[in-house]
């Protein structure tokens, strides 16, 4: 075991209140299909962020030995000279240009900045053979598929010599052909002896690719375990996954769950972009009073779009369902009518959706019921002064007072202010998608004691979540969503991190 | 976990108070630098009488258009059109009282809603088609111009009645001349009475917002600041209201001027509307998803610019006593670069209307006090280009500094 082409050591890389890896190790064979997996969040993506040189040597600790030496890698270019190449789940290429364009963009073969489009043509042509794609150089991105544009990317990581190629989740958005011929495709590239890091949600297709699979969870490592020597099953790959001790972390709560106050039946919704295909499939649920209901799913299962297309249909187009309210249809097709049906959505994206950045905590406050705090058009000062300051009271803003901008807050804070808004309309059902994303872990209890109480209050409790320990930590039913369906309903008793993952595994290899 | 709930600071020290707000009184330092270096350089010519009323005449229309553009910016577009939506309404105007003889107690009216629904077929293209309103107004721009060409046909239209004449250079009436106590220096005591009842009117306000703020625990201004603040603006708007007062007294368009500025800053600061325009210049998305109609707001921004223009277009024709098709060209520039001299900011979400109005009077006394220096057009240019970019770029250091 010498030709070890790639060697991690002790890797541990900290954001500011966050430890997103801890001395995390990584061995990885020439020649070999290394798979990495963990749940979102465990640090896959961190670490290789941390190889490619997204984050300059200096900024993590830990060594990186590649090809005997050790290297510290400060551009993405550093280690693309030396044969690493990195492909994002979001793909980087341009759309309006072509396949040849985008393939030598930025290594363009060109003479005194005058590009050889002859050679240029020559070398994609031969490259597109390589990875067995049939179009011509000349096609724009835009109108290949998106299985294509997998295959541009490794053909545009082929023209640059890779030896060691790491794919960022690359079947998470393609159909099952094209994941077959990409699979196929990594398998004939390590019999030439290629490298490759492989990140996938997807198990199935692991368990058929892989040499090796390194767990990740919590960003730390957990094992390596080797496919040659002993048959994996899945089961297997997901203890090591998930197997991590519940700490306290969640308040206590006794629920006190009374009477259905939201259902969602035959909730349909095609995509906004890709206007012909469907994306959210027979969508049924129900929300209780005084109860948490969680959505668990990987990303990309349409969680987020479910919430967004009930609110006020701000996602997809040809929409059809219906929302019941205490048993009454009610109408949900502007956001105004949502807010006044008694829905609230809290975005997963607070500084982009949630917040005016530059406006004020009480601003901010007030901003969805800004006619509850004044008469005929014209605003209280003082009445919106004190609702502002109450909430502040109640959830604990920090801050300096009120009239603080809310770029300057924490992000708890932040997302204290959006629940402040919200909660200022009076809704009956709130939705909250990914409410302690990025916030420290003494934020993420206020808002866990946050929800208990809007619980206790008889309010309905939507909650989006990626972190699978939260929803069992917080919860009372959980729904689990994968490729836009809902595939099992799971009481309290039922959920566990084993019985959701098996549900989005199982539904997975049906489709 | 103990939230650290200290109580509200009522008094911060001046020189912080200064530090965060050095951009509203930079701006009110500057307008008072540039008044006093054009008075001195000119030989004392800025302040006289006369001049302060041209001065007024000039640029009450800059003022006027620079509410509503403030309006636009702030929702994060702009308005290029607004130069030739005044030619164009000028011209309707001139054709309906001139060669139709229409009162104009049904033309003005008639030409605001006009001007409105100018505002509204270029806001339905940027609100509800999501075309940047850069490119609409562009294509207004050249439209209406095109258009004001054709009504006109090509040729100016002219003389006004008096009476429509009078909207912009007419004045108001002494109604108090009976009480005048020097009738030999003052020759209009009620403008004088007015500016001094306003003056007082805003030390009685601005006294008891500070009563109120105190007694809700509301952050004031130390009272240094309010005290000499109110001190300056009361001895600048009695100088002022003097000069006037011993010309003609106050013009028609500085009473509408000043009841607009006046019912436009109410309405950014205190109305419901006001706050969603800012809340949705600041992050529109986020508006939106706030139950916020985004776009209908974004088309009323535009229908109220139009009949801002509107307005503007028949001040400014009156005041030539002729429609012509080249009217207003260049306008645009004027008062865009008004709204940003006052602070505007070019993505949206910021701005003021006190900071617009007193851009425009940066613009309108730069502009004034050059042409009486005998300076030409192209050194007029160049410095306000200069001193627009400078504005600029003493809002970008001062954001990055702090």
């Amino acid at each position: 075991m010498d030709n070890i082409i790639l060697e991690m050591r002790g890797i541990t890389k900290t954001f500011p209140g966050v430890k997103a890896l801890d001395n995390v190790n990584l061995k990885v064979h020439e020649g070999e299909i290394h798979a990495l997996v963990g749940e979102n969040g465990a640090g896959k993506s961190t670490l290789m962020k941390v190889l490619s040189g997204v984050y300059p040597a200096g900024t993590y600790d830990g060594e990186i030995h590649y090809d005997r030496e050790v290297r510290n890698f400060s551009t993405i270019s550093d280690s693309e000279h030396l044969g690493i190449i990195i492909i994002h789940q979001e793909l980087a290429l341009v759309p309006l240009l072509s396949i040849a364009e985008n393939i030598f963009l930025g290594n363009e073969i060109a003479t005194n900045g005058v590009i050889d489009w002859k050679q240029t043509f020559a070398r994609t042509q031969g490259l597109l053979e390589k990875v067995g794609l049939k179009e011509p150089p000349s096609a724009r991105i835009t109108d290949i598929g998106v299985g294509k544009q997998q295959l541009v990317e490794i053909a545009k990581a082929l023209s640059k010599k890779v030896r060691l190629l790491i794919l960022d989740e690359p079947t998470a958005s393609l159909n099952e052909t094209d994941s077959d011929a990409l699979l196929k495709l990594l398998m004939e590239f390590r019999k030439q002896g290629m490298t490759s890091i492989i990140i996938s949600h997807k198990l199935n297709e692991i368990k058929k690719v892989a040499d090796k699979i390194t767990i990740l969870r919590d960003g730390g490592t957990v094992e390596t375990l080797n496919c040659h020597n002993e048959d994996i099953s899945e089961d297997r790959i997901i203890k090591g996954m998930v197997g991590r001790d519940m700490e306290d972390r969640y308040p206590p709560r006794e629920p006190k769950i009374g009477e259905t106050l939201m259902e969602v039946k035959n909730w349909n919704v095609f995509h906004q972009q890709h206007r012909d295909r469907q994306f959210l499939h027979d969508i049924n649920f129900n929300v209780r009073a005084g109860e948490v209901v969680g959505i668990a799913g990987l990303m990309g299962a349409g969680r987020t779009e479910t919430a967004m297309s009930i609110f006020g249909k701000s996602w997809g187009h040809k929409i059809t369902g219906e929302v019941h309210m205490h048993g009454k249809l009610v109408d949900v097709s502007t956001i105004p009518r949502a807010i006044e049906a008694g829905l609230a959505y809290v975005t997963e994206d607070r500084k982009q959706l949630g917040l005016v950045l530059n406006n004020n905590i009480m601003h901010n406050t007030t901003l969805a019921n800004l006619g509850a705090v004044a008469s005929s058009g014209v605003i209280d000062d003082h009445m919106e002064r004190k609702v502002a300051t109450d909430y502040r009271t109640k959830l604990r803003i920090r801050s300096h007072s009120i009239y603080q901008e809310t770029v300057n807050l924490s992000g708890g804070n932040q997302q204290k202010v959006v629940l402040s808004k919200w909660l200022f309309t009076t809704p009956e059902v709130l939705i909250l998608d990914e409410p302690t994303r990025g916030i420290d872990v003494g934020a993420k209890y206020e808002i866990y004691t946050i929800i208990n109480q809007l619980a206790a209050e008889g309010k309905g409790i939507l909650m989006i979540s990626s972190e699978m320990p939260e929803l069992l930590g917080t919860c009372d039913r959980i729904y689990v969503m994968n490729e836009g369906r809902i595939v099992a309903e799971l009481s309290k008793a039922e959920a566990s991190q084993e019985s959701i993952m098996r549900a989005i595994m199982r539904s997975g290899e049906k489709h | 976990m103990v939230a650290e709930t200290s109580a509200p600071k009522t008094t911060p020290s001046i020189g912080e108070y200064l530090k965060n707000n050095i951009r509203e009184y930079g701006l009110l330092v500057a307008l008072v630098v540039i008044m006093l270096f054009f008075q001195y350089l000119t030989d004392g010519v800025l302040f006289r009488p006369v001049n302060l009323t041209n001065l007024i005449l000039q640029n009450s229309f800059i003022v006027i258009m620079a509410l509503g553009m403030l309006l636009i910016i702030v929702a994060g577009h702009i308005d290029l059109s607004v130069g030739s939506i005044v030619a164009f309404t000028g011209g309707l105007s001139a054709i309906m009282l001139v060669k139709w003889g229409i009162h104009y107690s049904i033309v003005v009216p008639l030409c605001l809603i006009l001007g409105g629904l100018v505002g509204a077929a270029q806001g339905y293209w940027v609100a509800y088609q999501k075309i940047p309103a850069f490119i609409v107004t562009l294509a207004g721009m050249l439209v209406f111009r095109g258009l004001t060409y054709l009504i006109l046909q090509n040729r100016p239209i002219g003389p006004f009645p008096k009476d429509f004449q009078s909207l912009s250079t007419g004045f108001v009436p002494d109604f108090l001349y009976f009480l005048n106590p020097a009738p030999d220096t003052i020759v209009n005591f009620f403008s004088l009475v007015v500016v001094v009842a306003l003056v007082a009117l805003a030390i009685y306000y601005g006294l008891r917002d500070r009563r109120t703020n105190e007694k809700h625990g509301t952050e004031n201004e130390p009272f240094a600041f309010f005290a000499g603040q109110m001190f300056i603006i009361a001895a600048v708007a009695i100088f002022l209201g003097y000069q006037l007062s011993t010309y003609k007294g106050f013009p028609n368009v500085l009473v509408v001027m000043a009841l607009l500025i006046a019912l436009y800053t109410f309405v950014t600061t205190r109305s419901t509307i006001g706050r969603r325009i800012y809340a949705m210049g600041g992050n529109e998305k986020a508006a939106k998803l706030s139950g916020i109609n985004t776009e209908r707001l974004t088309f009323y921004t535009f229908v109220n610019m139009g009949v801002l223009a509107a307005l503007a277009g028949m001040i400014i024709a009156a005041r030539l006593n002729s429609a012509t098709p080249k009217a207003g060209v260049g306008f645009e520039l004027d008062v865009i670069a008004a709204c940003f001299i006052g602070g505007a900011s070019a993505s949206g979400g910021v701005g003021k209307i006190t900071g617009a109005v007193i851009g425009a009077l940066i613009m309108g006394v730069m502009n004034n006090g050059m042409s009486i220096m005998g300076l030409g057009i192209d050194y007029q240019q160049l410095v306000k280009g200069l001193v627009l970019l400078a504005a600029v770029f003493f809002d970008v250091y001062n954001k990055n500094k702090g």
